[in-house]
């Protein structure tokens, strides 16, 4: 079985695995980081979004090995104290309930303000449609990127 | 409780310390509906907790389990009401596994669900935060040399003049008083309840840290799944694991009742190995189950008369008179509850003991089933109750199903195992919201008000043949099947509500808010129609029948005034309302909509709710939205359908869900009531399918009488 060396949170991880092995599994089960979760397996529910180089991507249906050299980061990589502007905001909206989606709303979110910090709520839409919600927070979680985004600098290009 | 707020302490608590020191105030949380067998545990088991530490902390053990809907705060919100503590020291746990002959055991706790918790609980935790404090500021008044009159408390303080020492430092001298007798404080007087507080167990949920049932890890846990019957009822008739057991990671293939389970190092091997396995199965008694064929069958039922409900004067002959009718036939499908966090059980078998990890609704049901199977003791099992990753009722099953299906495994491998379902296993598994078909005869009055109104319901019982059924389904009438469905009986003459229950392979389990889940669908958009049908605004028309019904009312008024219900709307969008009691609270809800090219596009939902004193109004907000948000799901998607046996759907993307992009603003607002106390995580999602239903006919003038909405008409 091939050996992969995976960059997670900053720190570097060696594991045996199975080339299709999804990288959601890898982190899991072979790293032990449980904060990503699966809800469907088939890329359709964002439970188990983690940022390759930045990029969210669905870890269910991603082969540990086109990971190549890019560095991963999951939900415990966020911050290690809830500081992350996007964790303030989902506390101050109080956005989670059974929590289970939340480590996969909270990446696809993330990396929505990184790359748009002023977000309009068709670009909310765009942005968090792949993430589902049994519970339906979807309004706080809304809301919480409003929030979180008002705290970030406005920049020129948006 | 007397009324002056004072309890009966022999049914209540046990005062005790722990080694390390401290106060103990363990107290029972007992069900009125007797939910376990009676080999479970004793009735005056001791099942819920508060625990101040000499180090000043506050431990509290809830008897109920946090699902999403919020107790893991609410709860603690009432014992802080009378303790004065400190809350940023509170500390919450699901009711712990024991040993048999420990001071806290047997560790009952009871089911979780009907959306009770708050309702049950509100005078038991205010009281155990009440005795504790007393306790507390006797053994301080003590050390100081005042009287405890003179003694006041504060933030896990006590203080009298210049003396102040904490909770901890008195603990457990506290422990070794008499138990007081206490009364609750004056509701004038409150800090906490009515108050919004924010989630304790958010942190934890919002970087990874909290464990769900489906993150257990532990050295040589291996994780299995099944491969489960096709159809169901269908048993193994021949098995070859050859392949299956040749792929890297697999360690065991077993049979059980519920199919083949194979065994491996982690999911993604044992994936690999359910997907080569070769079954042959016999198909059993339901290969040809069609829910097409088999809702015809229902429509035939309900054109015939079944067990009585409800019946006042002669409605067959005042419906030959009317003069004016509605003749109405409703279909609602079988439905998945899909709870985020896929089922999921952990199990390791010892010599005299067996331990378990599950999140589930009913943990002492699941307990003695566990027990009885492997014969054991009901406290050799030991159950614990990680995060749950929500339920709607599907952790509740009565049978135990998934947490049995993972004991046998473990049983028959001889092996510590994680059985996971995948959210193949969910959707296809079984354990829906039942398929019902309503028939609905109306006759109309010259006033343009209904004068004879005959309703007919058929479909599968909830709770016959569960620890329930005694209390819910006595003598075969499952009232879970007729719940909230006559609402406006009182003013129609001539009346009749009936049931048939049918008998289908297919398991069923309660799922959010229950029966008000298709009753409320149909009343409600019949009530539509007929205001309709007499020219008058549907809230106007509505009004007439809640004359004695003040909180139906408050609530529909409320969501009238708060939708501006009077002014209209932008050009292009429609609205409908609706308004329904369940599990004792009024909810009424207005959708705004507009409709181009069949597509329904929800812009706003307002929604006002009488639940009574509402402990954590921002709780109560989010269980509306939360339950609106799953209503809508179901009354746009939401369906199972069974060809030849077999469940057509079998993931998001042909059992979708309601996402970002399709999520109105949601306003809810709180009545302000004094009524009694009613639940908040189930209500919401009841009247929400037929305000939409409502809106369609405003915008469309089409009348949809099935769930889901069709996608195309
Ligand atoms: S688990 Fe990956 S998208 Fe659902
Ligand atoms: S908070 Fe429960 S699924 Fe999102």
């Amino acid at each position: 079985m091939p050996l992969y060396q995976l960059s997670i949170n900053g720190k570097k991880y060696r594991v045996n695995a199975d080339a299709q092995m999804p990288l959601l599994w890898v982190i899991r089960e072979l790293v032990g980081l449980t904060g990503t979760k699966y809800g469907c397996g088939i890329a359709q529910c964002g439970a188990c979004t983690v940022h390759l180089k930045g990029a969210p991507v669905r870890s269910c249906s991603f082969p540990v090995s086109a990971v190549l050299n890019q560095p991963i980061t999951t939900i415990e990589g966020i911050s290690n104290d809830n500081s992350h502007p996007v964790q303030k905001a989902w506390i101050d909206e109080q956005v989670p309930q059974c929590g289970y989606c939340q480590s996969g709303q909270i990446m696809s979110a993330v990396a929505l303000l990184r790359d748009n910090p002023h977000p309009s709520d068709a670009d909310i839409n765009a942005a968090m449609q792949g993430n589902i919600c049994r519970c339906g927070t979807y309004p706080r979680i809304r809301k919480a990127i409003k929030r979180a985004a008002a705290t970030l600098p406005k920049t020129n290009g948006q | 409780m007397n009324k002056n707020g004072q309890i009966n302490r022999r049914d209540f608590l046990k005062i005790g310390t722990f080694a390390t020191g401290g106060l103990l105030v363990a107290f029972t949380v007992p069900d009125k509906i007797p939910f376990a067998k009676p080999t479970a545990t004793s009735e005056a088991a001791l099942n819920a907790f508060l625990r101040i530490g000499t180090d000043n902390s506050i431990h509290i053990t809830l008897s109920k389990v946090e699902m999403g809907q919020g107790i893991w705060t609410t709860l603690p919100m009432l014992i802080a009401e009378e303790l004065d503590c400190d809350w940023s020291q509170l500390h919450v746990a699901h009711s712990p596994p024991g040993k048999a002959g420990d001071f806290l055991e047997p560790p009952v706790y009871k089911s979780t669900g009907g959306s009770e918790t708050t309702i049950r609980e509100f005078d038991r935790y205010r009281m155990a935060g009440a005795i504790a404090r007393t306790m507390l500021v006797a053994a301080a008044a003590k050390r100081f040399g005042v009287r405890s009159e003179d003694c006041r408390t504060e933030n896990s303080y006590v203080i009298a003049g210049n003396q102040r020492i904490s909770y901890g430092d008195v603990a457990t001298e506290a422990a070794k008083l008499p138990v007081p007798k206490v009364t609750l404080r004056d509701p004038k007087d409150w800090k906490y309840i009515g108050k919004s507080r924010k989630r304790l167990d958010a942190p934890e949920k919002i970087n990874g840290k909290a464990r769900y049932g489906f993150d257990s890890q532990f050295p040589g846990l291996l994780t299995a799944l099944v491969s489960h019957p096709p159809i169901f009822g269908a048993t193994v008739k021949t098995l070859d694991a050859t392949q299956a057991k040749a792929i890297k990671g697999v360690r065991n293939v077993v049979q059980i009742p519920t199919g083949v389970a194979v065994l491996a190092d982690h999911f993604w091997a044992a994936k690999q190995g359910r997907d080569a396995l070769k079954i042959e199965w016999n198909l059993g008694e339901n290969a040809n189950l069609d829910t097409n064929m088999l809702t015809d069958t229902y429509r035939q039922l309900a054109k015939t008369e079944g067990l009585t409900i409800q019946k006042k004067g002669n409605v067959t002959s005042a419906l030959a008179k009317s003069e004016r009718s509605i003749d109405a036939e409703y279909s609602f499908p079988y439905l998945a509850h899909a709870p985020m966090e896929p089922l999921n059980c952990t199990v390791k078998i010892g010599k005299d003991s067996c331990e378990v990890w599950a999140g589930t609704q009913s943990p002492l049901l699941h307990q003695a089933e566990v027990a009885a199977f492997l014969g054991l003791k009901p406290e050799q099992v030991q159950f614990h109750t990680p995060c749950i990753g929500g339920s709607f009722g599907r952790r509740g099953s009565f049978s135990s199903d998934w947490v049995m299906e993972a004991v046998h495994i473990a049983k028959a491998s001889g092996k510590f195992i994680k059985l996971v379902w995948t959210r193949e296993d969910d959707i296809k598994g079984g354990y829906y919201r039942p398929i019902y078909v309503h028939n609905a005869q109306i006759g109309i009055g010259a006033d343009g008000f209904p004068t004879a109104w005959q309703h007919r319901i058929v479909g599968q019982s909830l709770f016959v043949n569960t620890p329930l059924a005694d209390v819910i389904a006595p003598k075969g009438i499952d009232y879970s099947s007729v719940t909230t469905g006559a609402p406006y009986s009182k003013s129609i003459p001539d009346y009749s509500f009936e049931l048939h229950t049918t008998s289908v392979g297919v398991p069923v389990l309660p799922w959010r808010s229950v029966g008000s889940t298709h009753t409320v669908f149909v009343v409600e958009t019949l009530i539509d129609e007929l205001a309709f049908l007499a020219k008058t605004d549907p809230v106007v028309y509505r009004r007439a029948f809640f004359k004695n019904s003040p909180r139906h009312l408050a609530a529909l008024n409320l969501a009238a005034e708060k939708s501006a219900w009077s002014k209209p709307l932008p050009k292009g969008q429609f609205r409908g309302i609706a308004v329904c009691e369940a599990m004792g609270s009024y909810v009424a809800q207005a959708v705004e909509l507009s409709v181009e090219n069949q597509a329904i596009r929800v812009h706003r939902v307002v929604c006002a709710i009488d639940c009574g004193l509402a402990v954590n109004p921002d709780g109560v907000r989010a269980q509306m939205e939360s339950g609106i948000v799953f209503g809508l799901t179901a009354a746009l998607y939401g369906e199972i359908t069974i060809q030849n046996g077999v469940v057509q759907q079998s993931n998001f993307h042909d059992y979708p869900m309601l996402r970002m992009n399709d999520t109105p603003i949601i306003d809810v607002h709180i009545v302000p009531s004094t009524g009694k106390m009613g639940g908040a995580g189930e209500p919401g999602t009841a009247p929400i399918a037929p305000a939409l239903a409502n809106a369609i006919f405003a915008a469309t003038g089409k009348r949809f009488r099935q769930l889901p909405i069709p996608a195309f008409w």
